[in-house]
């Protein structure tokens, strides 16, 4: 079993110039990246860690754009023996307050020994450190060592065993920022072969991505995988890809990408956005797959994806699922590349009232399930019940995951650890589902957890920003998702309690709410439904009841 | 001229993208860096652009240095046309 550093030496020492990534930027030439750029670019953040006095198996956070300084700084890390985990950049729309908020509470956690980002962004970071912290030094991207050909004498990461920890992966926002999940070298090249093995990985594929570096799925998919099994990385970026889709579709043309992963809503919004004349000249005839991960997956988008496209070469076959997630590196399970997808109609109200998977016979009471695949190989599924007992096929249940491959714990967070573990090891993911045979069917989630284009958005952070307004209860907002049938993707709802009756009083607190959350969490708000007090319904234990909210704000909405 | 530009985008703007068709927007509001428009929104404004006024709005141009209002966004669709 080999470690990261190991792979790369490998690589660099027995084909030092084939071209590993090849990085797109809008309004750029094509940027090709072979192994021997990668390692000496990363070589100069190597040799700046040490000299800072970073020791092997600290933390650095990494707070970089999508880009060429991103990539080198996280092998760079690697290499040095210390553990990357990446920071979203701050956008637009979040106010700097809120993103250093969320940065103290990665570092409270997280206990990092450094930091690295731009000069220009040391003025944001600065003040989130507080003396005494974990925080040893801010290294600018501006001060980093010269590229240059690496002494692998010289290199931490080469004595790094496979146990050890590798990365830290977090999700989104202040709840997901200390919840950082702990990936060993072993877990990694455990996952790589599995899916690999999965998805018939050949040195002959290319991989085209657009994700952020910062979630599972382009993290594994999008980068790792790829440059740890030599395999021809395409990478965008997401900003550049939000704004023009198309971009994707010409750079799968131009380097015959074969394996592309995209969350749900990706598929509308592409099938949406893009107009003909941004398709001239594309041909989509080289993708093996397309891979539909981490939300909900539902069939009317890939089906006009597939009529959207398949005129330029894209086959309905190419459509691919997985149920994927950060605590097992990456695919719980696959379906088989080149087949048709396990489709199934269900009995809605059997669904609901009894958790039980039954084909339905009438179509207008139905709801329409893909299936995630079965298992890769070295990950078993189970569906259990409350106790943690499993349940037979088609019985709605918690899935519940173990492989060679889980995470080594929830960084610094050996109660969230426990939290999710089975005694039998099986690891409880928070996601309600069933099986048949080993066909893995996601119905829904236990978590209140609400998937926004693929990023996980933590109602209870949500809610917290709109109790700073004025007018709004503590305690009395609820938060939830509603599937936006348009986009592919949930809504994110906001509900709260007010006192006043004045109509202009009404509209301001509702501006005001919107605009504190866009501005604290970088979610835009569906809809603002402001209620009489007295209308929240709580659990018996006095919290937060969102699941019951949601209930009743359809039933109003609906109503109307 | 102008003025009849800024009118129709403020119009299909708060329709089409901010969904709130009673929206007022001000001529020198700023749409994309305050988040008024989300990312996942601007190809839309390109693509309005492109229907009412027969310009294309290149992609690296949508972010708040090319404009950021309605006033600069007028400007610039007069500058292609």
């Amino acid at each position: 079993m080999a470690t990261f550093s190991e792979v790369l030496q490998s690589a660099y020492q027995s084909k030092p110039d084939q071209v590993i990534i090849t990085l797109q930027q809008a309004g750029f030439p094509d940027r090709p990246i072979t192994y021997k750029d990668l390692l000496e670019g990363a070589n100069g953040y190597a040799q700046t860690l040490a000299q800072q006095g970073i020791q092997p198996g600290e933390v650095v956070i990494l707070i970089l754009q999508h880009g060429v300084d991103l990539v080198f700084a996280f092998w760079g890390a690697v290499f040095h023996g210390a553990i990357p985990a990446i920071m979203p950049y701050l956008t637009e729309k979040l106010l700097p307050e809120r993103y250093r908020h969320d940065l103290e509470a990665l570092i409270s956690v997280t206990q990092p020994a450094a930091i690295v980002t731009y000069p220009d962004f040391e003025t944001e970071v600065r003040p989130a450190l507080k003396p005494g912290d974990s925080v040893r030094t801010l290294i600018l991207s501006d001060s980093i060592e010269a590229s240059g050909v690496p002494d692998f004498t010289q290199f931490a990461g080469l004595q790094r065993d496979p146990e050890d920890i590798v990365l830290l992966q977090h999700s989104s926002g202040t709840t997901g920022l200390q919840k950082g999940v702990a990936l060993s070298h072993q877990a990694v090249f455990h996952q790589l072969e599995n899916l690999g093995v999965a998805l018939e990985l050949s040195p002959q594929d290319v991989v085209v991505s657009w994700l952020p570096l910062y979630h599972d799925m382009g993290l594994i998919a999008g980068f790792i995988m790829p440059i740890l099994t030599g395999i021809h990385l395409v990478l965008l970026s997401p900003f550049d890809w939000v704004k023009a889709p198309q971009r994707l579709f010409q750079a799968v043309s131009q380097y015959k990408g074969t394996l592309v992963w995209l969350p749900n809503f990706a598929y509308y919004f592409c099938a949406q956005k893009i107009r003909e004349r941004h398709m001239k000249g594309v041909d989509l005839s080289s993708w093996r797959a397309v891979i539909n991960c981490s939300e909900p997956v539902r069939d009317d988008g890939h089906q006009i994806f597939v009529e959207k496209f398949s005129p330029y070469g894209f086959s309905e076959n190419a459509l691919a699922v997985s149920y994927a997630m950060a605590e097992n590196v990456f695919a719980v399970t696959q379906t088989r590349i080149g087949e048709p997808l396990y489709i199934e109609d269900i009995n809605r109200e059997i669904l609901q009232t009894r958790k039980f998977a039954l084909p339905a016979s009438n179509s207008n009471a139905s709801v329409r399930m893909v299936s995630c695949g079965k298992p890769v190989p070295n990950v078993s599924v189970k569906i259990v019940d409350l106790n943690g007992n499993a349940l037979k096929d088609r019985r709605v249940g918690e899935v519940a995951v173990q492989s060679n491959c889980m995470l080594n714990e929830y960084y610094h967070r050996p109660d969230a650890t426990k939290e999710t573990l089975l005694p039998d090891g099986y690891f409880l993911t928070g996601d309600y589902g069933y099986k048949v045979g080993e066909e893995l069917f996601i119905t829904g989630r236990k978590k209140d957890l609400i998937i926004v284009g693929g990023k996980n958005v933590y109602p209870m952070d949500i809610e917290q920003l709109a109790m700073e307004v004025d007018g709004v209860h503590p305690g009395r907002v609820s938060v939830f998702g509603i599937f936006d049938e348009e986009k592919g993707t949930e809504d994110v709802i906001l509900v709260a309690e007010v006192d006043t009756q004045d109509e202009a009083e009404r509209q301001r607190i509702s501006d005001q709410i919107r605009a504190v959350v866009t501005r604290g969490s970088a979610i835009a708000l569906r809809h603002v439904y402001l209620v009489n007090p007295g209308w929240m319904v709580k659990t018996s234990s006095g919290k937060n009841s969102r699941y019951a909210n949601r209930e009743r704000y359809l039933k109003e909405i609906n109503g109307k | 001229m102008s003025q009849a530009m800024i009118t129709i985008l403020a119009q299909k703007i708060a329709q089409i993208i901010l969904k709130e068709p009673n929206r007022t927007i001000q001529a020198d509001e700023a749409l994309i860096s305050s988040g008024l428009i989300d990312s996942f929104s601007l190809v839309d404004l390109a693509l309005l652009v492109e229907d009412e006024f027969g310009v294309v709005v290149d992609d690296t141009e949508l972010n708040p240095d090319s404009f950021d209002t309605l006033e600069q966004l007028a400007a610039l669709i007069q500058s292609k046309q």
